[in-house]
């Protein structure tokens, strides 16, 4: 009944994408995408064809969905693609951007999202909500910052950031599943403190003394050697730093290790019916203690793509919110790791899009391409986009009778 | 912030102990015992921790500290130094200034705690009073920044005769507010999507708002080309109560709102039924209440009162509208609400205390260079010791038989 509803949003949400599109292309020449040969498409043609496909998709999803099937995880990432691109077409109609250059600065802004979604994820299937992955991030990017420049060296810094992440985390572990304070108001009080704390110490140390204290420079990119020579897809993904291919890593090794070992089995029972898990003999609490803590470990490990990835230093609530975009990248992703992969990378893409979008003159205001991450996940949780289950038992502190 | 305040699950007042002590000896034992005792033991530990920081990353401790070995004694000297002249500074700032000769002048710096309390007030309720009514409202952020929208452009475009402009404007920032907080609410009634989830994503949304209205030429100043509103309109602004003080009438009126929702709570049906709702939905249903209008309604007094927090920020402290207008008040606003344990007059003590620790910070900065954000790390250090008990009780060795925070019981996205 209500992924009908859903889906029914969903067919209306691509039908009328098209239908402002046709319109706008009436003026617009060709859109052109360059690489090393420009590769040159009618902009209107290839919008309206990319707006079909994702109608074709919609309209398979609702057959499925009245044959009462649960659509899969790539039917969404299609028709996620097709509408991006199809928007992309029409955005850029008559001008050029780099195609490279945009996948790589979307990858860029998608890398500590993806890291904060897997951590978010490793805490919510076990039951435990963590609204702290905005503080666990800027914790890693901090610390790994400072122990980068105060050592000199890149890989203790490296080592440092899910440390500090960790020790977020046990706050988080230590309130909400001991002293069973609510779960979101520790996350946001903990943010509250770790933003304070980076900023004070910034403030008092990282600013006035930056040659011993934020100076930590940056990894190289490593060019793994034939798989970096693939034109578009190898310079995206494989001349990156090495935090980038441990977050391949961590995808693949999360994905699997949720969902094809006993290990993961248990941690689903946890987050889905505590009672019968501490029934079949696992612990619990003990259970969500260590998961919150890998999550952290996870998050300050993307927050230090922050400082010795992008930046090469570290500045005042740099992370700007990119916790909370995490965090609706997971719930969009549906708590499945491949899914928080696609839906970070559409909203690193959103974001990385505007700033494109800005130097060549944008048809709509940057500001609403920003929004749009936000709106989507609020669309997704009021159910209008598909369904969307969280485990049953999130965010319940359990106690054992 | 006694135990009776916490109205429903306050104990009942008919307890027959049984040798009936002293008024002055049950006293005592509620202070050193009770929830009182225990607030001030936290903000006593939280004020500790961030003395032990400043000391820590004070330059010149370190450099005393690299010849400790030699000369102890100055180590510990320059550290005393350091934390008693910040906090001295925090003290002369935040209430009375003995250098000053003139009374006025003595206590300018208790005006300032109070200017930085009134919004913290008006959005502490907010927070509450959905808490109340088991709600997480964590859009406090986003609901003042509508409200401070909503506020200013009424202030600074429309041309209205004295008292009026200043009455729609507020009001209009209140609406303003109270339809953001209201989205939240309606969609958790509707289709059950968390609050939480929402309210984040609403702070967003507004915050992105705000900077694009900041582009367009209605919310520009002429002749500027950062993004800056026009001062509000003379008959807009909040009067000032004393002259050479930025307190204005929004204090007053955040007070207001602090009856006003202690009159609700405790006094009306509407409040009885949100408490109900909050305190167990399932039971509200049962005895014909209707949860997902208490939701929708809760979340949208709540906006309305952040609103408020906004338009008196723009209309009374800032008076034009500006990306920061909201800095952040909004996060801090749930951990006034949580230190005042949901209850009005608790988030007004609550509202002045944060108030005061901002009014003084700023002094401090001025005048020993400590970052300002030492705030935000002793507030939420607060909110984590009244949090758990227990940790405080085991620091202190002392025996409490009170209970845990004021806000709702935990609850999953779905709940």
């Amino acid at each position: 009944m209500f992924t009908v509803l859903g889906l029914g949003a969903l067919v209306l949400f691509g039908l009328l994408a098209p239908g402002g599109e046709r319109s706008t292309f009436g003026i617009s020449t060709a859109g052109d995408i360059v690489e090393i040969d420009p590769l040159g498409v009618p902009s209107r043609q290839a919008a309206i064809l990319l707006a079909l496909l994702c109608l074709a998709v919609a309209g398979y999803a609702f057959l499925l969905t009245a044959r009462a099937e649960p659509v899969p995880l790539w039917l969404s990432v299609l028709f996620g693609t097709a509408f991006v691109l199809s928007f992309l077409t029409w955005a850029v109609a008559g001008e050029t951007i780099s195609l490279t250059g945009a996948l790589q600065g979307s990858l860029a802004l998608s890398v500590p999202l993806i890291f904060g979604a897997l951590c978010g994820m490793l805490g919510e299937r076990t039951g435990v909500i963590n609204i702290a992955i905005e503080g666990q991030l800027l914790a890693g990017a901090f610390l790994s910052g400072v122990v980068a420049s105060l050592l000199g060296n890149l890989w203790v810094g490296l080592i440092a950031a899910p440390l500090a992440g960790l020790l977020v985390a046990y706050l988080l572990a230590v309130f909400s599943i001991r002293y069973l304070v609510n779960q979101i108001i520790v996350g946001v009080v903990l943010n509250v403190l770790v933003l304070g704390l980076t900023n004070f110490l910034y403030g008092r140390l990282l600013s006035p003394q930056a040659g011993t204290w934020n100076s930590p420079g940056r990894f190289p990119r490593w060019k793994i050697p034939v798989l970096g020579d693939i034109p578009v897809i190898g310079p995206v993904l494989f001349d990156q730093t090495v935090i980038v291919y441990c977050m391949y890593l961590a995808v693949i090794v999360v994905h699997v290790a949720l969902f094809h070992t006993r290990w993961g089995l248990r941690v689903r029972a946890v987050g889905e019916h505590p009672e019968a898990a501490d029934t079949a003999g696992i612990a619990v609490n003990a259970v969500r203690f260590r998961n919150v803590l890998i999550g952290g470990a996870v998050a300050g490990f993307g927050g230090a793509y922050f400082t010795l990835g992008a930046i090469g230093v570290f500045s005042r609530e740099m992370t700007a919110g990119a916790g909370f975009i995490a965090l609706a990248a997971m719930i969009l992703g549906r708590w499945k790791p491949m899914g928080a992969v696609f839906a970070a990378l559409l909203f690193g893409f959103a974001n990385n899009l505007q700033s494109v979008l800005g130097i060549i003159g944008s048809p709509i205001p940057s500001e609403f391409m920003l929004m749009a991450p936000y709106v989507l996940t609020i669309f997704a949780v009021a159910g209008l986009v598909g369904r969307i289950r969280p485990p049953a038992a999130n965010g319940q502190p359990y106690i054992k009778s | 912030m006694s135990e009776q305040e916490r109205g429903t699950t306050a104990t009942p007042g008919g307890e027959q102990p049984p040798q009936e002590p002293s008024v002055s000896h049950r006293l005592w034992r509620e202070l050193t015992t009770g929830n009182a005792m225990l607030t001030v033991l936290s903000v006593v530990l939280a004020l500790a921790i961030g003395g032990l920081l400043i000391i820590l990353s004070d330059p010149r401790v370190q450099q005393a500290a690299g010849y400790f070995a030699d000369r102890p004694s100055d180590t510990f000297a320059t550290a005393w130094q350091s934390v008693s002249s910040a906090y001295a500074a925090m003290f002369r700032g935040s209430l009375v200034d003995f250098g000053e000769y003139s009374v006025v002048r003595a206590v300018r710096p208790l005006a300032a705690t109070l200017t930085n309390a009134t919004p913290l007030i008006a959005a502490g309720l907010a927070v509450a009073i959905a808490f109340r009514t088991g709600l997480l409202n964590i859009g406090a952020e986003g609901q003042i920044i509508l409200g401070a929208i909503g506020a200013g452009y009424i202030g600074f475009t429309m041309d209205l005769p004295v008292v009026v402009h200043l009455v729609v404007a507020v009001l209009g920032g209140v609406l303003a507010g109270a339809v953001w907080g209201g989205i939240a609410g309606f969609l958790k009634a509707r289709t059950g999507a968390h609050e939480v989830i929402v309210t984040i994503m609403l702070n967003y949304i507004a915050r992105f708002l705000l900077a694009y209205l900041l582009t367009i030429a209605a919310f520009r100043r002429a002749g500027r080309s950062d993004p800056i509103s026009p001062y509000v309109a003379e008959s807009a602004q909040l009067p000032r109560l004393f002259e050479g003080a930025r307190l204005h009438l929004g204090f007053l009126l955040a007070l207001l709102a602090a009856a006003v929702v202690w009159w609700l709570l405790t006094r009306s049906t509407i409040g009885f039924r949100l408490r109900a709702v909050g305190f167990n939905p399932h039971a509200a249903t049962t005895a014909g209440m209707s949860v997902a209008r208490s939701y929708t309604l809760a979340m949208c007094i709540a906006g309305g009162l952040a609103g408020l927090a906004g338009a008196s920020q723009v209309l009374g402290t800032e008076r034009f509208l500006s990306s920061g207008i909201s800095g952040g008040l909004g996060f801090d606003a749930i951990t006034v609400a949580l230190l005042g344990r949901a209850n009005p007059w608790g988030t007004v003590a609550a509202g002045l205390l944060f108030g005061a620790l901002r009014a003084g910070a700023v002094t401090m900065q001025a005048e020993t260079g400590t970052p300002i954000d030492i705030v935000l790390v002793v507030q939420s250090l607060i909110v984590l010791f009244i949090a758990a008990p227990p940790l405080v009780r085991a620091i202190f060795r002392i025996r409490v038989r009170s209970r845990g925070l004021g806000a709702p019981e935990a609850k999953g996205w779905e709940a």
